[in-house]
Order: structure tokens, then sequence, then C-alpha cells
């Protein structure tokens, strides 16, 4: 059973609260149809788990057959740092069949946000170090292509539908909340 | 599954053709370590992706010492345009005449399905196996069982590397 090796920190862009019971890690290339295919699917689990579930974001660019894909995942970057990763993370995926460098900083310019940063930041590779951290720690977690999930820290192998998901979120959510109880019973037994 | 070569037996030389005109053996590959991934065919949905995927890790396998080596048993020229379409820079070899020869000596062919196995071997410096690792055919390995086996030998190198040297001088 493969394993999250890298746990989600401070660094990670994380949509919900980390304190909710089940983290979903998804592990994501921007130019992969699969990952865009994948979208739709966590939307609906994020709407239906409501504050139990939270996702986490990671970048894993196949620039050699993607190319792309780097781009795309520093420029997520590059809006995380002005605090719209998200917006700029739908909107990758919504332009997919039509990314290109002129349609990322379009879509960075339809954010509010300066294009000659963006071109300043990928010039220097900014955040070229931390897309190849989330890339490497991925492969080092057992990442073999994308979309990949890890439902509390273990790899999801089964499909990426709505079903398989959910079905798995819920008995993470189960095993979550049976371990709160216990942790909450080992507290009361101590403080007798 | 077969029997793949275990840890501590010395891999087996091999030269085999990498492009239509170039032959590569293992043994120019001494003193630096190296990643065989026996493969079972190009274009192959699965495979295509454990390729990428190592592709774009040659920069960390290098870090650690290692030349990464593509094995299956379609040809030269298959291996070229399967190469090219997917941008792959290292070298992908053609274990095509005799078919299978060289997975047969490290336990990696399926005599049924005349292909290779889904196989990884660690090789150290003197060519010792350090990690042999058969996946399903139908799953990807990933990389993880590459990178940590390269990792333990990383600073136990010298000693590791002369224990396995001394058993198989034994």
């Amino acid at each position: 059973m493969a394993m999250l090796r890298a746990p989600v920190t401070a660094r990670d862009h994380i949509l919900g609260s980390e304190d909710a019971p089940v983290v979903l890690v998804e592990y994501g290339d921007y130019q992969c149809p699969y990952c865009a295919l994948a979208q739709p699917v966590v939307r609906q689990l994020l709407d239906q788990a409501g504050p139990d579930l939270a996702l986490v974001f990671r970048h894993f660019p196949l620039s050699e057959v993607h190319p792309m894909a780097d781009t795309a995942a520093q420029a997520a970057e590059f809006a995380g740092a002005h605090g719209v990763f998200w917006p700029m993370h739908e909107a990758l995926f919504a332009n997919q069949s039509r990314l290109s460098p002129s349609m990322i900083f379009a879509l960075v310019g339809a954010l509010g946000l300066s294009q000659a940063s963006l071109q300043r930041a990928l010039a220097l590779g900014t955040y070229a170090q931390k897309v190849r951290e989330d890339f490497v720690g991925g492969a080092r977690s057992g990442v073999n292509g994308t979309p990949c999930f890890f439902v509390n820290g273990v790899r999801h192998d089964g499909a990426y539908t709505f079903g398989a998901l959910a079905a798995a979120i819920s008995t993470a959510r189960r095993q979550a909340m049976t371990a709160n109880q216990a942790a909450r019973q080992g507290d009361a037994t101590s403080r007798l | 599954m077969a029997e793949i070569l275990p840890p501590g037996r010395t891999a087996p030389d091999f030269r085999l053709h990498v492009t239509p005109d170039q032959t590569l053996s293992l043994s120019e590959l001494k003193g630096r370590r190296a990643i065989l991934a026996f493969y079972p065919a190009d274009w192959s949905p699965v495979c295509g992706d454990q390729v990428t995927l190592y592709n774009q890790l040659l920069p960390e396998f290098r870090e650690r010492g290692a030349e990464l080596l593509g094995l299956s048993v379609d040809g030269a020229w298959c291996h070229q345009a399967f190469a090219q379409h997917r941008n792959l820079h290292f070298p992908l070899l053609s274990d095509f005449e005799p078919k299978g020869a060289v997975a047969r000596s490290y336990g990696a062919y399926r005599e049924g399905e005349g292909v290779c196995e889904r196989a990884l071997f660690v090789l150290d410096e003197k060519g010792v196996i350090a990690w042999s690792y058969c996946s399903p055919i139908a799953v990807n390995p990933g990389a993880d069982g590459i990178l940590d086996a390269l990792d333990r030998m990383t600073g136990t190198e010298k000693s590791h590397g002369d224990a396995q040297g001394a058993r198989h001088s034994a």
C-alpha cells in the first residue's frame, strides 16, 4: 500500500480546513486530460462532504510529454503567492485544450495580477523549485501517473470516479471519527 | 510470475542494439550504478506512463550516480520512434535477437506472451544487483522503490559493495 511520504504542511495549497477529518491530496498536471476530467469529480466530492473534506493540490507536471505543464504549474504558484491559487488552478483546467504561453498570461491578467511579474518569475524560475519538490515528493510516495489521489495519506488505487473516491473518503472519515473517539476516551481515562 | 534474479547476484552482461546502428553493453557502465527497467512493450499505455515518469526523474537518478536503461523485445526502429514520440532522454535497448535472451538471463521473460516482465533491477558500481522487483504486468511500479534502493546504497556504498563482492568471489 503506497503512502504519502510528504506530509501536508503550510507550503501546500489547501481548500477547506486542515483540521478536516479527511484530507484528499491530488497530484496533477494542468495539461493531463485525465486530470481535467477529474476536476468536476473533485468539485462534487467537496460539495458533498462539506467541512469534512479538505483538498490539497500538488504539481506533477510530465513536461516531456506536456510542454506547457511546467509553465502552467509555475504560473499557478505565482498566483498562489498572490493569494489566488485556486481561481488560477480552475482557470488552467478550464482552458486546458487551449493552453499556451499567451493563454497563461491572459489568465493571470484576468485575475488582476501583473503579467510582467509573471514573466520575471518564470525567467528567474522563482517557483520552479517548489514545483519540482512537489514532483519528487510525489514520485517518492508512489505517484506513477496523473491524476493520483491520496485519501488521508493512503494512495487511492481505485478508479477516480465519484463513486470510488466517495467510498474511499467515507471509509477514511469513519476511521478518523473512531480514532478521534478513542483518543477522547483515552484522555478521559487518563484524567481519572 | 517469473523468478527474477535477486539482490547479491552479479547482473549478467549483455550487448544490445540501442539504435539501429549502435550497440551498448552493460559492462560499459561499470563504475556507475545502473537501473535496468524491463517492460513488456513500447506504445502500450502502462509502459508509456512508466517510461514517461522515469524520463522526468533522470536528474534524481543521475544525482544518485545511476544510469537508466529501458529494455524490451521491440526492435531498434520501434524503440527509436517510441523514444522520439515520448521525448525520452535515456537509452532503450532492443532484446530482439535472439528474442528475449537478455530478459531470460535475468528471469524476466514471459514465455507465453513472448514479452519481458515489468521488472526493475538496481545495480551497484560493480554490476551486482542491489535491489530487484517484479511488478504485476498491468501495474506501473512507479519510481519510489528505485529511489529508495539508491538511497540505501548511498553512504553505505563502499562496505555494501565490498560485502557483495566478497560474497561473490567466495
